[in-house]
């Protein structure tokens, strides 16, 4: 008697769900992969013929620029997150658990803060007659304002300076977890400091390394707002070309395209994330 | 040494990333109007700022926003969490696999397949698109933080609400639902706070008829520098400090 009187629950729950994700999420995606081999019309948008233009021109010379332009940033931002981080969050493991809370909560303050607002306070800092520079020539460090804003130095900055909780908490994450006994026994049975590191530490937190740069490279190519705000009016990122197809150009066949190559390295890395996990688990097991 | 070192390390990543906020916050009372130079202690960007009658529409459609867009997206993600954690059904996997889809794709991915969407069912950009949007973006969000909350629960009390005679949405509203309030508020702080910082996909499903705040604060940043933004800076930092504050007081507290 029971599942008849669920079962109406059961499927209202199913049904709004399912029908929110397959007209919200499914159909928008199908309709992009529809877009970019359709043909670009100033009037309606999308025409017939289908054909793959849209992506041979992602390899223009010009485009190609662009994107590699862009995936060298994202990389440099990745990088440096990589690099603060992983110490960052090694430091913070090895803290008192209510020292640990405190401070994973200022960290994730600024996530909570208005992400424009965050990118704007940096303009602040880095303009020419901005306080950094005033600060050195205060300090008679430098005779001439050195020019860091407009330059993709300062789009990375921003972009390192808006994403760095990405790469730090699934690193945390996984330092949390990684048993200190586990680096106790390495030590014990006779490795050094740098073998440990080399042979236990690296391997176990490998899957926090591509869950952060998963979590920070993709964004890094999409966030168009930073690159105008920091780095000027130029197409520096994917995320700026794809925009500016979509909105200024009119071009869909092409902005669809743009961002199905983003969709497909997302792809790549969800792809080398579960990979790494289950050669752990597998380990783990043996 | 060794023991100071990651201290240190810490407390300068900290200073780093609070220093461009502290800046913001401290130049909003600068009376000066280059906005480089320190002026003395005056209010009157927070005056400019509410004398401009479009910014303070602004802010008061992006508050309808994300009040709407928090409330339908912690509705669904919170059945969404239920079904996922009481029911099987067919194609539970490939459900997970698509809220997770969402969670990690960039916005900007996002942003435009819902434009395609909006065009090409003739939906006006507005307050409805922004809504159908938002929620779209939130609810994997609030599904996990609910399904946090239900993995760590008790599964004999359901069973006892079934035994006692209770169907499946009585014990869901009677059992289930006081269990798992504290991770709905906090879902909610979190879709609100999401909902009202979103720049990316706002630019792409917005339309004219309805302005919110962070378009109209990109239109000011994107040249020069604005001494109105960093008064309006602040109002929202000190804001969303108050709700992550009150989230995190909701989630300790119910842990005790």
């Amino acid at each position: 008697m029971h599942r008849v009187l669920q079962q109406p629950f059961k499927t209202a729950v199913l049904i709004l769900v399912w029908g929110w994700l397959l007209l919200l999420v499914l159909t928008p995606n199908l309709l992009v992969v529809g877009a970019s081999v359709m043909t670009r019309d100033p009037g309606t948008f999308l025409s017939l013929p289908l054909n793959l233009n849209s992506y041979r021109q992602l390899f223009d010379p010009l485009y190609l620029d662009v994107f590699l332009n862009s995936l060298y940033m994202a990389g440099m931002t990745t990088v440096f997150c990589l690099l603060i981080g992983y110490p960052f969050a090694w430091a913070l493991s090895g803290l008192g658990k209510q020292r640990q809370t405190l401070l994973i909560f200022l960290l994730i303050v600024p996530f909570w803060t208005n992400s424009l607002v965050r990118t704007y306070a940096l303009k602040l800092l880095l303009a020419t007659n901005g306080l950094i520079n005033n600060a050195l020539m205060g300090l008679g460090l430098i005779d001439e304002p050195l020019r860091m804003l407009y330059t993709e130095g300062a789009v990375v900055i921003g972009l390192v300076y808006l994403l760095l909780p990405f790469m730090i908490l699934p690193l945390y994450s996984v330092f949390d977890d990684l048993r200190k006994e586990l680096l106790m026994a390495s030590h014990d049975l006779g490795a050094g400091k740098l073998s440990t590191f080399l042979h236990v530490t690296i391997p176990l937190t490998l899957p926090g390394v591509l869950a952060g740069v998963m979590l920070v490279l993709l964004p890094a190519m999409g966030l168009f707002f930073v690159a105008d705000i920091l780095g000027g009016s130029r197409n520096l990122l994917v995320g700026n070309v794809i925009k500016n197809q979509f909105l200024d150009a009119r071009d869909w066949p092409f902005g669809a395209a743009a961002s199905i190559l983003l969709t497909v390295a997302m792809a790549v890395l969800l792809f080398a994330h579960r990979l790494s996990q289950q050669r752990l688990g597998d380990e783990g097991r043996a | 040494m060794n023991r100071w070192l990651p201290k240190t390390y810490l407390t300068l990543v900290y200073v780093l990333l609070y220093l461009p906020i502290l800046v913001l916050v401290v130049f909003s009372f600068n009376s000066s109007r280059t906005g480089y130079r320190w002026g003395g202690l005056s209010l009157q960007w927070y005056e400019s700022l509410f004398n401009n009658h479009a910014m303070v529409q602004a802010m008061w459609n992006s508050l309808w926003l994300a009040l709407t867009a928090a409330t339908v997206s912690t509705i669904i993600g919170a059945l969404t969490a239920l079904a996922l954690h009481r029911y099987r059904f067919r194609g539970k996997r490939v459900l997970r696999g698509m809220l997770f889809v969402v969670m990690m794709s960039p916005e900007i991915v996002l942003a435009i397949s819902l434009l395609a969407l909006f065009l090409l069912v003739g939906l006006q950009l507005g307050f409805v698109s922004l809504l159908l949007a938002h929620v779209t973006f939130c609810l994997p969000f609030v599904v996990i933080t609910v399904m946090a909350r239900l993995s760590g629960f008790d599964e004999s009390l359901p069973e006892a609400a079934r035994d006692l005679g209770a169907n499946d949405f009585t014990m869901t509203r009677t059992v289930l639902i006081p269990v798992i309030m504290p991770a709905l508020l906090a879902g909610w702080l979190l879709g609100f706070t999401l909902s009202l910082d979103d720049v990316v996909v706002s630019t792409f499903v917005s339309g004219p008829s309805y302005e919110i705040l962070p378009l109209r604060i990109y239109s000011m940043v994107r040249v020069g520098l604005k001494p109105e933004v960093n008064a309006l800076g602040t109002l929202l930092l000190v804001f969303s400090l108050a709700m992550l504050m009150l989230s995190q007081w909701i989630l300790t507290r119910s842990k005790r």
